[in-house]
């Protein structure tokens, strides 16, 4: 186990390292720089901010102190356009983005595998058919026309929520559901799926025959089973969830960490870019584990069959 | 499979047999929610590629006409700009519609390609190949395309450039063409790991099978044996599997446009025809509601169908 869990951490680190050249790469091929459009810094002093930065080293140099420096000092390097540390500005974001992708994702759960599983139950029949009808709405309709209608339709008649803004703990709800509908109608899509296949097992036709009665032989025998395409789902869509809140974020002007890597685009801003996206790799590195972790808890076959 | 049963069937056709893409066809033919989106699809698809040529102009701007309620002038009335919302959708449809198809047919070579070289060339480069592929997977899909679109949109840009002042081509065509290329490659360059995953497992289960066996004992070169023998049977499930992606593709296109980094004026899409309308949502709902719901049913369409031609391509289902 101990084996399994530090070849998976190499393989993450590695899978940084190919992300951070790929986007070291690209950003160094992006026309223009942080400096563009910056009239007002006088030349010598952009040389020296540039100098400060390490920007004036050989590209290849650059390439292999960025990670030097994050390794040995935990050194993200600044935002030139924020003039401030990249570590800062992610610690900053984070929290928000990360309470607005959990609650996205435990609205998407809540209402996601109990639609699954009854779906799955009553296969091929009409609560089948609406449960999945209800599924394909959350994937075809996006988060920016749901967003926007819910705020006109819903913040504006519910005087506790607001169209836009973070201050209050309630702020998250519209936002999470937003966020969370895409989610939670692929969640319900693969329980439904999980769920048929292990209905269809024989052991379960045994069970039945047995006597078991159904809510034990739904909770005992085919969750667990049912439910293993869904876990390993959920890992990298929370890491999704959290990474992907861009337009969330920008309906209703949260202080994630969306808007930043937004503007950070925009402005060419090179530290705070490759920061974030190694920020969002991490995430997906650790939730992927994660989730591949709970998968060999629940199907000790996995474990075995998968190198 | 072949079955030359029944008295009255006569004895060519009972030889002939039916082919995979015969009996899919016949049962996506019973699959009514799958007919049903290939009718509305063929729809959208002849509105915004053949009816909208004889649409009014969706640029024309006409201020003293804004916000005009739906009437036989304007079928679905006017925008914030006096601009026919019906046109405007016709032709924000174009550019949805091409990028989903574009982009997934670069996804699809590369995708083919890709798969189809590992799992024939097995041992320790399939091995590779498929590491490089896992790598892949665990970057953040989106934000890589973000960056890679910003990074190719600037050659794109000068070689338009180049063509119009060198070969006059023409320059409203070319600009516009110029302005979608990126999102085609981006969205394509990153969006084809499934497929390639997809087309190795054929790939591998084909290659262990008597005729190609047959084939290698003929003599025939590696070359002919995976590009006539091999690949042409890979392609029905990598295309059935493609055809669920293109709704994922138009979704990436419109949150791109949605965030100012898809396409731009005079360029418009979905997403920007819907980003607008979010706007006037308090004064003119219906700018948001219209092309929202033209956007959601086309790709509830396009999921229905993909869903209906994987299934009626499962080989595992039996034929009746």
């Amino acid at each position: 186990m101990i084996r399994y869990i530090s070849s998976r951490l190499l393989q993450g680190l590695l899978v940084l390292f190919a992300l951070y050249t790929i986007t070291f790469f690209l950003v160094k091929a992006m026309p223009g720089d942080a400096f563009t459009g910056e009239k007002n810094i006088p030349e010598d002093i952009q040389h020296q901010m540039r100098e400060q930065s390490g920007l004036n080293d050989p590209l290849f140099i650059q390439y292999l102190n960025y990670p030097k420096n994050i390794l040995l000092h935990g050194d993200f390097n600044y935002s030139i356009k924020k003039r401030r540390p990249v570590a800062e500005l992610i610690a900053q974001s984070f929290p928000a983005s990360l309470i607005l992708g959990l609650i996205a994702l435990i609205f998407a759960i809540t209402i996601a595998i109990p639609i699954g599983v009854i779906s799955a139950m009553r296969k091929n029949t009409w609560i089948d058919y609406s449960g999945m009808a209800i599924a394909m709405i959350g994937i075809c309709v996006p988060a920016f026309v749901v967003g926007p209608l819910l705020q006109i339709h819903i913040a504006t008649r519910i005087p506790i929520l607001k169209i836009a803004g973070w201050d209050s703990p309630i702020d998250v709800l519209l936002p999470a559901i937003t966020l969370g509908l895409a989610t939670a109608a692929y969640l319900a899509r693969l329980t439904r799926g999980g769920m048929l296949e292990i209905l269809s097992q024989d052991y379960i036709r045994t069970a039945h025959a047995k006597g078991v009665p159904l809510p034990r032989l739904i909770i005992m025998h085919t969750l667990r089973g049912g439910l293993i395409p869904s876990v390993a789902f959920i890992g990298p869509a929370f890491a999704a969830l959290i990474s992907g809140s861009f337009i969330v974020e920008s309906i209703f002007q949260i202080p994630g960490m969306g808007q930043h890597f937004v503007t950070a685009i925009f402005d060419r801003d090179e530290f705070l870019i490759i920061g974030l996206a190694l920020f969002y790799g991490l995430l997906v590195v650790i939730m992927n584990l994660a989730s591949d972790l709970l998968v060999g808890m629940l199907n000790p076959r996995a474990r075995t069959s998968e190198s | 499979m072949t079955q030359a049963s029944g008295k009255d069937t006569p004895l060519a056709e009972a030889i002939k047999g039916t082919s995979l893409g015969r009996d899919a066809w016949l049962r996506l033919r019973k699959n009514s929610v799958a007919m049903g989106s290939l009718y509305f699809l063929a729809l959208i698809i002849l509105l915004c590629f053949v009816f909208a040529w004889f649409c009014k102009n969706p640029n024309t701007i006409l201020l003293t006409n804004k916000f005009a309620s739906p009437s036989w002038q304007h079928w679905f009335g006017t925008d914030q700009l006096g601009r026919d919302l019906f046109s405007r959708i016709l032709y924000g449809g174009q550019i949805s519609l091409l990028v989903g198809f574009v982009a997934t047919a670069v996804s699809l070579i590369i995708g083919i390609s890709y798969g189809a070289a590992s799992g024939y060339a097995g041992a320790k480069t399939d091995a590779l190949m498929m590491r490089i592929v896992d790598i892949l997977y665990a970057i953040p899909f989106l934000i890589l395309v973000i960056i890679l679109k910003v990074v190719v949109a600037e050659p794109i840009d000068i070689s338009a450039q180049w063509t119009v002042e060198q070969w006059g081509w023409n320059k409203e065509l070319v600009m516009r063409s110029a302005n979608i290329l990126p999102l085609f490659i981006a969205i394509g360059a990153l969006g084809w790991l499934t497929l390639a995953r997809i087309t190795r497992a054929q790939v591998i289960a084909i290659k262990n099978q008597e005729y190609i066996e047959a084939a290698i004992s003929l003599g025939l070169t590696r070359r002919r044996i995976l590009f006539r023998h091999i690949i042409p049977n890979t392609i029905g499930p990598a295309i059935v599997y493609a055809s669920l992606t293109i709704p994922g593709f138009i979704l990436y296109e419109a949150a791109l446009s949605y965030l100012g980094m898809g396409v731009e004026a005079p360029n418009s899409s979905w997403g920007i025809l819907i980003k607008e309308g979010a706007n006037f949502l308090e004064t003119q709902p219906s700018l948001l509601i219209i092309p929202g719901l033209v956007f959601s049913l086309t790709l509830f369409a396009l999921n229905f169908l993909g869903d209906g031609l994987r299934d009626a391509f499962d080989v595992r289902s039996s034929k009746d």
